[in-house]
């Protein structure tokens, strides 16, 4: 819990007034609502509406009491040159007489609120509490929103990055082949044409991973969820990575707790989670390895998980290993290809079925991946 | 240049390991590739480069010149060209091939993606210098 203290000027021409609202607001604190900061009050004073302006133009205070009637410029007119300077501050309109025309332009002039004369120390503080804590809502809404911005270019920054690579390889190879290197040897020819297709495999891969990515986190896919046969999907992703482990001597099994297991879910969302579960364990496995894929029917959850016989990681590794785009970059994982948004992905369905993914892994070992559904 | 040149290829980007391989091996040099720096130095007693192709940031940010410097005072006569993508990417300005101010330890900085001419041009630059 932090402690604030947020600037509040008093202009009044009244020598008596500044001094009772400063000794009102001199032990005065309060708690903000959403942050639980304590907010303590600075209290400086001007005793015209010229003199405000001087030092508003030095720095703006947080809350401007401002008395209307005084000689010299106004305090509607000082209203004005706060909204014509754009200043980010809640002002109080002092009034000695309520007339409705001045209630009308203050107002009009974005006041926040009004505190007719006479008041009481009271009265003083339920209005300055009011305007502090709107004023402390809003600037951390703002804030938030500023953050949201900056992660969302930081996203697309990567992601322009992430896009701009397989470009760039693809770009190099027909450059190559343009100054017809490859066309006279049959084994060049093919590495070129062979690794444009990978590359661009990749960045399909990548698209379809943000596609996916983005309808879950904008809520827009549609959830068609219904009772979906667990160890059916888990077969289907079996076969679909089938040809590309048997390449590499790799063997994938699935041990389940009972012959079915079904749960309530989206068949979809099922399929993403198993075919990248079971595609970075060949992906990241050694040559001649074993994947084993255990589904495990519990009372409130299903739990799947996938261990493989691979290159493991190492516990700085494991740990930023759930950030967007984020792939372990080391001579091992060199030539795998990837999106860097599968554990993300993963970890966002995990959340829709309020369950989790979990990571266990030992370099040169292996590791296991945990993903737990919960069935209602 | 008429003997057959040694080149030592030197990138975290297997693509462009293969591309770079390719340009030179077809036109008859003998080429040697590795992914980093730790690699390529490795290469040093084995292999007698004439000329290195390094990529700029590789695992560590400061491989590019860690190694160029490495190579330079074990292999006086290599030629290192400097590879980079990075200006597009940073919108950090390397000094071009005239820089005269010589803190990046190479003959020549080239900005990726680089063609064989390229490399051409800037290996007949420094044999008439």
């Amino acid at each position: 819990m932090a402690e604030k203290v947020l600037s509040l000027l008093i202009v009044d021409d009244e020598e008596g007034m500044r001094l009772g609202v400063k000794r009102s607001l001199r032990h005065f604190s309060m708690e903000a609502e959403d942050t639980g900061d304590i907010v303590k009050f600075d209290v400086t004073e001007a005793a015209s509406g010229e003199e405000a302006i001087a030092l508003m133009k030095e720095s703006s205070p947080d809350i401007v009491l401002l008395d209307n009637k005084m000689d010299g410029i106004s305090g509607i007119e000082v209203l004005h040159w706060i909204n014509q300077n754009d200043l980010d501050l809640m002002a109080i309109m002092i009034t000695a007489y309520a007339s409705i025309e001045t209630a009308i332009s203050a107002t009009k002039q974005g006041a926040y609120d009004f505190l007719p004369k006479p008041f009481t120390p009271a009265e003083l503080k339920v209005s300055v509490r009011q305007a502090a804590a709107h004023l402390v809502t809003l600037r951390q809404a703002r804030e938030l929103e500023r953050e949201k911005k900056r992660v969302r270019f930081q996203f697309i920054s990567v992601l322009a990055h992430e896009l701009k690579a397989p470009l760039a390889a693809i770009e190099g190879y027909l450059f190559l082949l343009r100054d017809g290197i490859g066309m006279d040897d049959p084994a060049v020819y093919e590495k070129v044409v062979g690794r444009s297709l990978t590359r661009l495999g990749g960045m399909r891969k990548l698209i379809y991973d943000l596609l996916d990515l983005t309808r879950l986190e904008s809520g827009q896919k549609k959830r068609e969820l219904s009772s979906v046969d667990v160890l059916e999907i888990a077969g289907i992703s079996m076969e679909t990575m089938k040809p590309e482990a048997d390449r590499r001597g790799i063997t994938i099994s699935i041990e389940a707790t009972s012959e079915e297991i079904s749960m309530v879910a989206d068949s979809g969302e099922l399929e993403i989670v198993l075919n990248n579960l079971i595609s970075n364990a060949v992906k990241y496995n050694k040559d001649s390895g074993r994947v084993t894929v255990k589904v495990m029917d519990e009372p409130e959850l299903v739990r799947f998980a996938v261990t493989d016989t691979g290159i493991g990681m190492s516990e700085n590794e494991v740990e930023k290993l759930f950030g967007e785009f984020v792939r372990i970059k080391n001579s091992k994982t060199r030539d795998i290809l990837g999106s860097g948004l599968g554990l993300s992905i993963m970890k966002r369905i995990a959340l829709l079925y309020n369950g989790e993914v979990t990571v266990e892994s030992t370099p040169d070992v292996g590791s296991t991946f945990t993903v737990t559904l919960q069935k209602t | 240049m008429t003997e057959i040149k040694k080149v030592l290829v030197v990138d975290d980007d297997s693509d462009f390991l293969i591309q770079t391989e390719m340009m030179f091996s077809t036109r008859g040099y003998e080429v040697i590739t590795a992914p980093g720096r730790k690699e390529a130095e490795e290469t040093f007693d084995s292999f007698t480069p004439g000329i290195a192709v390094i990529d700029l940031m590789m695992e560590n940010d400061d491989d590019g010149f860690v190694l160029a410097y490495r190579i330079k005072k074990r292999f006086p006569e290599c030629v290192v060209i400097m590879v980079t993508n990075v200006t597009g990417e940073t919108g950090i300005q390397f000094p071009g091939e005239d820089d005269s101010s010589g803190w990046i330890n190479a003959d020549a900085i080239l900005s990726k993606p680089v063609r064989f001419e390229q490399i051409q041009e800037e290996l007949n630059k420094i044999e008439s210098r």
